[in-house]
């Protein structure tokens, strides 16, 4: 071992020749790494006339690109524990997942709805439409029922819980109508079952709810934190934030100013949350810690644990106990269920299509965190959707998603394990 | 490790004769080594396998030898070691190419086609089919002359099923046979290729002796008429001792002794290994 | 002769009946019996059975069908033959398209083309499709099957999605290199697009030439003008009560049977051959196959680009005929590839007789089938029209009135179908895997195995398990 430097340039050139793959992401990690900071700072490197490196890109921007991301990957994560489960307990990639999510939005809103009628006395004559959740013309709007995280709690808390819940019951049904009698099948004959049930589900939801994109929220209920004359302060409204920055604090509006340094004269929004936004987090990570408790301290999470890490233990003693099934779908159900009520609310409107169409980036997320592994889907949702969100600053958004597919489907050419994956479960 | 090496170096001084009584090497394996996970499956295995010859590969369970057999047909790439096939380097080779130069083998358990026929698993074997080419297969031109090809094979086929005797199951789907019969089938379709070099996987498992002389009987004709080398992988002793002039064995991933099959029979830690394994 | 002789007689000169020949004769068996139960609908159906409605709906049963047959037989050579799970159909079908489009749309075009004939766009188009499966299989096709269906799918849809882009709305290609070569520019601008959301036009398609047989301005088919055969072929059906525009249909259907046959009979010689035989092969056990010397990378790469470019034209001749297309339409996305996938495994994957039954099952009995059904039902039990909502459906129910619910199960045909198709994929991956003819699997060899050279073998009906020999 010798006393000079030279150990990390040998480790360097021993990763570029025994790993050429490892070293070409890396390389492309750095440079995309390396243009970021340039645009932040405003430098442009130009080699002739062609600038390469570097460009324009506000701070304020960065960030909310990375709360953006932060908030659809930790749904997306929460959607895809249950899918990264499925896949490593019961062996095959569940196509339905994606309508497992829709099912518990829809279940999930339909209550939240039917409680905000109650509570605003819209209920009597319209139960069936309150159900429907606005599918029929008829029947109370979205902006009439005013349901929000902060105006009516309890119909939120309600729906989720139920959304939870009556995906957790659909899964245990589908299970013993469609999966059990195939237990012994393999991995592609599931994966097409799978298919049908997609298909089944999904358009059951269109025959009843309607195929329409209906708002569920009386949006609104927001929290900007902004810079005004130097000063860090949270503001309600953009609008008052206007006001603010011209003439000073409105005195009827939401205006409240951060203890902490001058900022000079700055002046500019710096990050803008929903409430709904911040719910969505909040939530999926309450439930993560949840399922970590679960997994962790009891029996039946360390069985599932056994199960999901020991691809070649499974292998040899065949298929997992009933029990150990049950288990997984209840979990994954419910999350699933859970999420797709989430991210409803975090979009505001719900359509049939909502699971199916996140459904290659649930994918995306879990191959990338590993697929039986539990944080790695997280861990690989947040990272999807921070792909999502951070790309914009290099392509146009009707591509961001395309993009996050490329990466999967490098990660599945490059390395199919995934970040976590190989790694134990939990 | 260096316990194995020097049993190794050992057992070759005195178990065998010398280098110069044997021919020239049709495979070389050298130094070989194969880990799984902690595993050493294959822990520094070298011999070598004479033109012409019927070697037999013997051990006891878990001595390494399937798994050196995977290293050599290019079905793992070893961790370390070489492989050399009359003469050329073949290490880390894909397992097609390592056919295509004649080195073929056969598999402990069975792996006949289920869903297609005796008759056609026989018929994939031949190499240089014309009909495997796209274009041959499908311009009318080109397609008489597969024809013709294809019509030749098929009698070579009802040839090897005869000899085999199991051509009353021509048109049976390779899935509905007993284990024996896919044994014979997985035999067949080796030897129909004729390759340089064959090794062969414990073939005669649930075959009856009858039938099992006739096979043994064509691979030593094989072997006269177009000296083709067989290294034979068997855990049934007599048949090694009767047929093999050169028997190698592997301990724990490693060659443990090698020589005449008498030499063999009688060396002390050869038997130990065995029993040991019993206990 | 006992009845046992007798049957054996039949049954041998039934076996003497050449292959191909039973398998046709099973095809239009089945065309047949679906043919007369969708005349019978029309027959019992709101449009009282008129020589014209009977014609029209046999036209777009049999549209549908030779449409399906088409890409389930290319999928079957990637799936059934090979055991390539693609299901990314849809994406190679749009790169068909689009680039078709690319090189026919006139230059005056909104978005532009290269205004080349319409051959040109035709392989043009499937090789640009086998190129895209060239590129996707030198990666992919190492992958175990689940993974290879998920990169499939994916790139399906990123190939929508760019489509969709606006970023790639119009462009010039060329733009920014001017390369003369004495006085005359090699790379000269070449403005393309793909129109993203709006669509494109694709006045250039294979069912001008169609139309070209029966009007002497085949662009412009309204304005009347009829050729010699249009005359007497339209006006003898329109008598019949055949509306033109079926006429037409019919003709550009007929096209479509004749390249399902061009399908069939390539795909036939391709799987009963040596070449096939390795497919197979490939599908059972690679490692056997490569222990054999067959270089699988190649085949697997020949007969992906074969599936990939056949799927192209399958896409051109599905969607360019419309005369319009955009990156929203079902045939481009992931679901069309599904009702591919179910069409396959009802008719059994890895025949190619299957593939065509499947697909005429499927479009017509799942696909065409409901609605057809729901119309006639809807009819017969004048079940009024249809609610506005589930709510409204459901809620007479209170009072023992279900046909408000039949009216809007009716109405909503389309929806439940769906629903249908998913029942009978599980159904068929529960009980029957291997669908309706996949237990027949084709032998691959060009000629007959069992017949050697005149010699009967020594037991023709391999009938026993073959004896034990242990």
């Amino acid at each position: 071992m010798s006393g000079v430097d030279t150990g990390s340039l040998t480790s360097v050139r021993s990763v570029v020749v025994e790993r050429p793959k490892l070293a070409l992401v890396g390389a492309l990690g750095g440079l995309l790494a390396l243009d970021l900071l340039f645009r932040l700072v405003g430098f442009r490197l130009f080699v002739g006339p062609v600038g390469l490196v570097g460009g324009e890109l506000a701070f304020e921007r960065l960030l909310t690109l990375l709360w953006d991301g932060l908030v659809v990957g930790l749904g997306i994560g929460l959607a895809g524990i249950g899918l990264s489960m499925t896949y490593s307990i019961l062996r095959f990639a569940n196509f339905a997942h994606g309508d497992y999510i829709t099912s518990g939005a829809f279940a999930g809103w339909a209550v939240a709805w039917l409680l905000a009628g109650f509570s605003t006395g819209n209920l009597s004559g319209n139960v069936g439409y309150l159900a429907l959740i606005g599918g029929a013309s008829e029947g109370p709007s979205s902006s009439e029922l005013g349901i929000n995280v902060l105006s009516t709690p309890l119909a939120i808390v309600a729906g989720l819980v139920i959304a939870g819940v009556a995906t957790v019951a659909l899964a245990l049904v589908l299970d013993r109508i469609v999966y059990r009698p195939m237990r012994d099948a393999d991995g592609i004959s599931l994966l097409i079952a799978s298919i049908g049930v997609a298909l089944a589900l999904r358009y059951l939801i269109v025959f009843v709810f309607g195929a329409t994109n209906r708002g569920l929220t009386a949006g609104g209920e927001r929290l900007i934190l902004a810079g005004v004359g130097g000063k860090l302060a949270l503001v309600d409204k953009r609008s008052t934030l206007i006001v603010a920055q011209n003439d000073g604090p409105p005195a009827d509006a939401f205006y409240l100013e951060l203890p902490v340094l001058d900022f000079g004269g700055y002046s500019a929004e710096i990050l803008s949350v929903t409430s709904v936004e911040v719910t969505l987090v909040v939530t999926s990570l309450l439930l993560m810690y949840g399922l970590h408790l679960l997994l962790q301290r009891t029996k039946l999470g360390t069985a599932m644990r056994a199960t999901a890490d020991n691809q070649d233990l499974a292998r040899v003693t065949g298929i997992p106990t009933e029990r150990v099934v049950r288990a997984t779908w209840m979990v994954g159900g419910g999350l699933a269920g859970a999420s797709g009520f989430l991210l409803a609310l975090e979009r505001g409107t719900l359509s049939f299509n909502l699971g199916w169409l996140l459904l290659l980036l649930i994918f995306a997320a879990v191959i990338l965190g590993g697929i039986g592994s539990i944080y790695g889907a997280i861990v690989g949702g947040v990272l999807i959707g921070l792909t999502n969100s951070v790309s914009l600053v290099w392509i146009p958004s009707s591509l961001s998603t395309a993009a996050a597919f490329a990466i999967m489907i490098f990660v599945l050419l490059l390395k199919p394990d995934g970040l976590f994956g190989g790694v134990r479960t939990a | 490790m260096s316990d194995a090496d020097q049993t190794g170096q050992t057992a070759e001084t005195t178990a065998t004769e010398t280098d110069t009584d044997r021919g020239p090497s049709e495979l070389v394996v050298d130094d070989l080594v194969k880990t799984f996970g902690g595993v050493q499956a294959v822990d520094g295995a070298s011999f070598e396998v004479e033109e012409g010859s019927l070697t037999g590969l013997i051990g006891p369970n878990g001595a390494g030898k399937s798994t050196t057999f995977n290293c050599i047909t290019g079905v793992h790439d070893p961790d370390g070691g070489s492989v050399t096939f009359r003469g050329e380097d073949i290490t880390g080779l894909r397992t097609a190419t390592i056919a295509n130069r004649g080195l073929v083998r056969t598999f402990q358990i069975a792996r006949e086609l289920e869903e297609m026929t005796v008759l056609e698993n026989l018929m994939l074997s031949p190499r240089n089919q014309v009909g495997e080419k796209l274009s041959h297969a499908v311009l009318p031109g080109l397609r008489s002359g597969v024809r013709d090809q294809e019509r030749e094979l098929r009698e070579e086929v009802w040839d090897t099923l005869e000899l085999f005797e199991i051509d009353h199951l021509a048109g049976e789907y390779a899935g509905n046979l007993s284990g024996g019969q896919r044994k014979l089938l997985e035999l067949a379709r080796a030897l129909m290729i004729e390759p340089d070099l064959l090794l062969l996987d414990e073939p005669f498992a649930g075959v009856n002796p009858t039938l099992e002389e006739k096979l043994l009987d064509r691979i030593h004709g094989l072997r006269e008429s177009q000296n083709l080398t067989f290294l034979l992988v068997e855990h049934d002793m007599d048949l090694i001792m009767e047929n093999c002039e050169h028997v190698i064995v592997m301990h724990q991933g490693s060659v443990l002794a090698e020589g005449r099959p008498e030499a063999i029979r009688n060396n002390d830690r050869v038997i130990d290994a065995y029993l040991g394994d019993e206990l | 002769m006992s009845a046992a002789d007798a049957l054996a007689d039949r049954f041998e000169r039934f076996e003497e009946t050449p292959r191909w020949l039973l398998d046709v004769g099973l095809i239009a068996a089945t065309m047949g019996g679906i043919y007369l139960l969708f005349t019978i609908f029309t027959f019992v159906g709101p449009s009282q059975g008129t020589f014209g409605a009977v014609v029209s709906n046999l036209q777009t049963i049999t549209f549908w069908t030779a449409l399906y047959a088409m890409m389930v037989l290319a999928l079957n050579l990637h799936w059934g033959y090979t055991g390539l799970f693609n299901i990314g159909v849809a994406g190679f079908m749009a790169v068909g398209v689009y680039t078709f489009a690319a090189l026919t749309v006139p230059a005056t075009g909104s978005p532009p083309g290269l205004g080349l004939p319409l051959w040109v766009g035709i392989i043009g188009g499937m090789l640009a499709a086998a190129l895209v499966g060239a590129v996707t299989a030198l990666p992919a096709l190492r992958l175990r099957a689940d993974y290879l269906a998920i990169v499939t799918v994916a790139l399906s849809e990123i190939i929508r999605l760019t489509l969709l882009s606006t970023k790639f709305e119009s462009f010039t290609l060329f733009a920014n290199l001017d390369v003369r070569v004495g006085g005359f520019e090699i790379l000269p601008d070449i403005a393309l697009g793909t129109g993203a959301g709006r669509g494109m036009n694709i006045p250039v398609n294979p069912s001008i030439p169609v139309k070209g047989i029966f009007y002497t301005n085949p662009s412009n088919p309204a304005a009347g003008q009829r050729t010699a055969i249009g005359e007497a072929v339209l006006g003898a059906f329109g008598a019949a009560g055949v509306r033109e525009t079926v006429v037409v249909s019919l003709a550009y259907t007929l096209l479509l049977i004749l390249v399902v046959a061009l399908f069939y009979w390539l795909l036939v010689r391709v799987g009963n051959s040596p070449f096939g035989r390795v497919l197979k092969a490939i599908r059972e056990d690679e490692l056997v196959a490569n222990s054999l010397g067959k270089d699988t990378r190649m085949f697997k790469m020949k007969v992906f680009m074969l599936g990939c470019a056949l799927m192209g034209l399958g896409g051109i001749l599905w969607e360019t005929q419309r005369g319009f297309t955009d990156p929203t339409s079902t045939t481009f996305r992931p679901i069309q590839t599904f009702y591919i996938f179910v069409a396959l495994i009802i008719g059994g994957a890895g025949s190619n007789t299957g593939s065509v039954l499947g697909g005429a099952l499927f479009a017509s009995l799942l696909f065409q089938g409901p609605v057809f059904v729901s119309r006639t039902i809807s009819h017969l039990l004048n079940l009024g029209d249809t609610p506005g909502s589930f709510v409204a459906a459901v809620g007479p129910f209170v009072d023992l009135e279900v046909t408000p619910f039949l009216a809007y199960a009716a109405g909503n045909i389309e929806e439940l179908r769906f629903v249908l198709l998913g029942v009978v994929l599980i159904y068929l991956m529960q009980n029957r895997p291997d669908g309706l003819l996949g237990h027949r699997k084709e032998v691959a060899a060009s000629v007959d195995l069992i017949d050697r050279d005149g010699n009967r073998p020594r037991d023709a009906a391999a009938t026993d398990g073959g004896e034990a020999d242990e």
